[in-house]
């Protein structure tokens, strides 16, 4: 004696009564299985957590979680003085500190309306530069990784580990500087610093060009991220994209070219946009690329710098440092070109206080990642990793 | 063999062209009825897998990676780190054995016993010299190939067996990668058996040996035989899951694949046993197209390299250099190369491979029939 | 001095796309504060808000495409807390402007933008979720930053950190 029962979409389940369960396999049921990748996950860059919704190996949805990091910068900001916050936004994104102290400084001098020496402008310039080459090199390095490359990794980090040697050598730390402060600098560079930066540019040029024919050149590397994640120009816009994920999708913009700040109108740099030979414009190849042209243009701005670079005679880095910041009573918006796109800070101050009523980071990875779930849609597992890969995302920034 | 004073000189040290008689002679002894002999002789390539997996294995890997990478490897314990592995193995074996709770225990146990024993297994028919074989099988080549199929079971219990969902896929990836890749592997060494019209690995050495050296290796025989030899070299790195088909254990996707859920010795044993696979396929290919235990080199009129340099223990010489030197292909290409995906993965195999596989078969015969 | 010569072209371009928003939505939206440093106008008409938006967005001689930040900020002076967007037209107008929404402190709520500008999406949960602001209309509004069960909006000015969390004593 049998007895038939409909299981799930079609399947037959037929139970006999020698308690054997056969189950005919018609029409199999499948399920979708929830996968929780992260926040310990090799690929995670961190503690991103991604709820994926999986169809065998293929994704249906994945939904990013994001404050395994929040420290709640922002409340922090309320209850310090203004130059307080400066090694708080090392800490946003800590592979680009340089960067995050330059906009945040920016942002406060805009308030103060104070004028900056030049020679501190270039400095600053030069620093961020160099942490743009440093953290430009992770985010490639850690890219090989997430495709299984491994030696382009160690490769970049021990150019890496140069840079970082000479902004140690210039601030005191190694990657948590709080070098840039508002209205100068801690510290003027060292006596042989300049000698040491041309010594380091020309030492690199050739090992960046290795470093692309390792990853670049390889067809298996092209294959993993040519016409995966493919992100249109307009649709990037409106998920608020920025920096090189903007630029990967083709839209020429740089905030240090479209909306400049320090010295950047003066200097000479290209903005660089895939042109769509090697790969398909707004893939996870293209900003592969735009990562990988880019350090080339921040070593010529660094050499730019260095030759129009006033001397140090007579400087003294924190002179135009207020005595007590205290900014009069008003709003900014101010923001910079980080390597991982746009760095803003909306500060508010009420005039009377030594403290930012408001100061909200507005996160580049942030918003760059909030595009997963689209980008996510139907693509393989291999195909998310390269695709978060891509993003280079930095969870001290996305959870601030 | 030869009678050069070198090779004579050698015989004695192994018991020369005897050492199948006297291993045939230790199979027979039985201590108080037990099959002691047996034993011992099973433990012989055993031993040698512990101390090449402990020695070049593992300590080479990192060695060999660290100086592609611009670094130096590990050079704390012992001079240049040599002691890092033996510092490793009591690491491994002072480690808590777990068993999650959620897993299958007794799949999750045999996983990696089965895994090491599929890996283990093929090192019977290998012959180490021209005296030393495990198994003289009529069949050896055929039995190299199908016993490989047993590490898929293995995995898939291992993968299953945890219960994890990574673990899973892995196991699943694994399933599908190694039962694709058997086919044009299959077929390429059938392409070198049809050279050596014969499955006996001892015997298609035999027929690669020769006073010239390297030019009666079957690779050189014809200019074919390259099709096949790369063809299975490259199935081969994707049987034993290495880069750039190590999507099974993919870090960066499935964090460790298959062996997620290892601690301790069963994860020493998973690492053993692919040691020990990428030391049977490398040996495998070198037997049927680099002539095994033959020496490459020639002879050059009076100064008889060729003689000189076989013999038995010359033969355990170049079988395990010629293994050694694939092995260490395999890493160059695991630190230099990114990871497929699934699917390019598979295309690779049914649409790139196995046609060609079969294309350079048929050639192979032609070759065999009308060419001399 | 040259830099603040482009600073007020910038401000000159704000205040003329100021000037077609007023003319279009009229007393919906208050006067521009034509500050240097970030110029801005308060939507007084929350209810208009996904309008103005639309507007802003899509009006040919707007074409404010790209929101680069939306902040929650309290005013607890004023019983309320509101939302500070700056906006520029990318790679079209270049300008920018600054629009500020505010409701009441307690259960006041503002339409949600995410399905006009992507980016709101993200920025409204971190608002929701720091200071309690209700979006309606938004697609999934729960925490982002927080646990979903942490209790009150930390980035209000009167907020009192909860004495524990899960067993976890969490003042310190």
């Amino acid at each position: 004696m049998q007895e038939l029962e409909r299981v799930g979409q079609g399947s037959v389940r037929v139970t006999r009564k020698s308690d054997k369960l056969v189950i005919v396999e018609k029409d199999l049921a499948t399920e979708q299985m929830v996968l929780a990748m992260g926040p310990q996950h090799p690929s995670t860059h961190g503690v991103l957590k991604l709820e994926c919704l999986t169809d065998g190996e293929v994704i249906t949805e994945a939904i990013p979680c994001l404050g395994y990091l929040h420290r709640c910068f922002e409340k922090c900001c309320e209850n310090v003085d203004y130059p307080a916050v400066v090694p708080y936004t090392d800490r946003l994104d800590y592979l680009s500190a340089m960067n995050s102290e330059f906009a945040y400084a920016i942002a406060v001098e805009k308030l103060l309306d104070i004028e900056i020496p030049r020679r501190v402008e270039f400095i600053r310039v030069i620093v961020a530069e160099l942490n743009r080459i440093a953290s430009h090199l992770v985010a490639i390095g850690t890219y090989g990784i997430d495709l299984g490359a491994f030696t382009p990794f160690l490769f970049c980090f021990r150019d890496r580990e140069i840079i970082l040697g000479l902004l140690e050598w210039a601030s005191g730390a190694r990657m948590l500087y709080n070098y840039i402060w508002i209205g100068g600098l801690a510290y003027d560079v060292p006596a042989d610093f300049l000698k040491r930066l041309r010594e380091f540019i020309t030492y690199f040029r050739p090992k960046a060009v290795e470093l692309q024919s390792l990853l670049t050149e390889n067809e298996i590397f092209l294959k993993r991220t040519r016409g995966i994640g493919i992100m249109p120009a307009d649709v990037a816009i409106n998920y608020g994209w920025s920096g090189p994920m903007l630029r990967g999708s083709g839209v020429k913009w740089d905030l240090r070219r479209n909306d400049p700040y320090s010295i950047y109108p003066e200097l000479d740099f290209k903005v660089v946009v895939p042109d769509g030979k090697l790969s398909v414009v707004g893939d996870c190849l293209s900003r592969h690329l735009v990562r990988a042209l880019e350090m080339e243009e921040s070593l010529r701005i660094i050499e730019q710098c260095i030759d129009k670079m006033p001397t140090s005679e007579g400087f003294n880095p924190r002179s135009a440092i207020p005595k007590r910041i205290r900014p009069k009573a008003g709003e900014v918006y101010s923001r910079a070109e980080n390597p991982r796109g746009e760095l803003g800070f909306y500060i508010e101050s009420d005039g009377k206080s030594t403290k930012p009523v408001r100061c909200k980071a507005r996160s580049s990875c942030f918003v760059n990642l909030s595009a997963m779930k689209d980008l996510s849609k139907g693509q393989l597992i291999p195909d998310l990793v390269a695709i978060i890969g891509s993003i280079d995302i930095v969870l001290g920034e996305v959870d601030r | 063999m030869s009678t050069t004073p070198l090779s004579q000189f050698s015989i004695p040290l192994l018991m020369g062209n005897n050492l199948n008689g006297w291993s045939e002679a230790l199979v027979g002894f039985n201590l108080l009825g037990l099959p002691l002999g047996l034993v011992i002789l099973a433990a012989i390539p055993l031993v040698f897998i512990a101390l090449y997996s402990l020695t070049y294995g593992v300590y080479g890997e990192r060695k060999i990676s660290a100086f592609m990478q611009d670094r130096l490897g590990p050079m704390e314990v012992g001079k240049w780190g040599l002691l890092q592995t033996i510092a490793d193995i009591l690491k491994l074996l002072q480690k808590e054995d777990i068993v999650p709770t959620s897993a299958d225990k007794f799949l999750f146990v045999i996983g990696p016993g089965i895994l090491f024993v599929g890996s283990f297994l093929a090192y019977a028919v290998l012959p180490f010299s021209p005296a030393f074989i495990g198994a003289s099988l009529n069949v050896g080549l055929f039995f190299a190939i199908g016993i490989v199929a047993i590490e898929v079971v293995g995995i898939l219990a291992a993968g299953w067996g945890s219960n994890n969902k990574w673990s899973l896929y892995g196991a699943v990836r694994s399933v599908a990668q190694i039962v694709s890749y058997e086919i044009p592997a299959a077929i390429a060494l059938l392409c070198g058996a049809m050279m050596a019209g014969t499955l006996d690995m001892q015997k298609i050495n035999i027929l690669q040996s020769g006073s010239y050296g390297f030019a009666h290796f079957f690779l050189f025989h014809s200019p074919i035989a390259w099709i096949p030899f790369l063809i299975y070299f490259i199935a081969s790195l994707a049987e034993v899951n290495r880069a750039p088909f190590d999507i099974p254990e993919a870090e960066s996707e499935l964090v460790a694949g298959y062996f997620t859920e290892y601690s301790g010795m069963k994860f020493a044993v998973i690492f053993l046993a692919e040691y020990g696979s990428m030391f049977m396929v490398s040996a495998i290919i070198s037997v049927v197209f680099l002539g095994g235990w033959n020496s490459p080199l020639p002879n050059l009129g009076s100064l008889a390299l060729n003689t000189w340099t076989n013999g038995p223990i010359w033969g355990v010489l170049w079988m395990i250099s010629k293994g050694f030197f694939f092995i260490f292909v395999q890493m160059w290409l695991r630190w230099t190369l990114p990871r497929l995906r699934v699917d390019q993965l598979m295309y690779l195999c049914w649409k790139v491979l196995t046609p060609f596989a079969f294309i350079s078969f048929v050639l192979t015969a032609i070759w065999e029939i009308y060419v001399p | 001095m040259e830099e603040g010569k482009i600073v007020s072209q910038s401000l000159r371009e704000s205040t003329a796309a100021y000037m077609i928003i007023q003319e279009r939505f009229g007393s919906a939206v208050a006067p521009l504060d034509p500050n240097e440093t970030m110029p801005f106008f308060e939507v007084t008409d929350s209810s208009r808000w996904v309008e103005i938006a639309l507007f802003m967005r899509d009006n040919p001689k707007l074409k404010f495409n790209y929101m680069a930040c939306l902040s929650g900020v309290d005013y607890p002076a004023e019983e309320k807390v509101g939302i500070v967007c700056n906006f520029q037209s990318l790679a079209m107008l270049n300008h920018t402007l600054a629009v500020k929404v505010k409701c009441d402190r307690n259960g006041g709520c503002i339409p949600s933008v995410s399905r006009v500008w992507h980016t709101a999406n993200w920025h409204e949960r971190e608002a929701y979720d720091l200071f309690g602001i209700i979006f309606t209309g938004h697609p999934e509004l729960k925490r982002i930053l927080c646990p979903d069960d942490w209790e009150g909006y930390p980035l209000r000015k009167d907020y009192k950190v909860q004495a524990s969390y899960h067993g976890i004593k969490v003042p310190y």
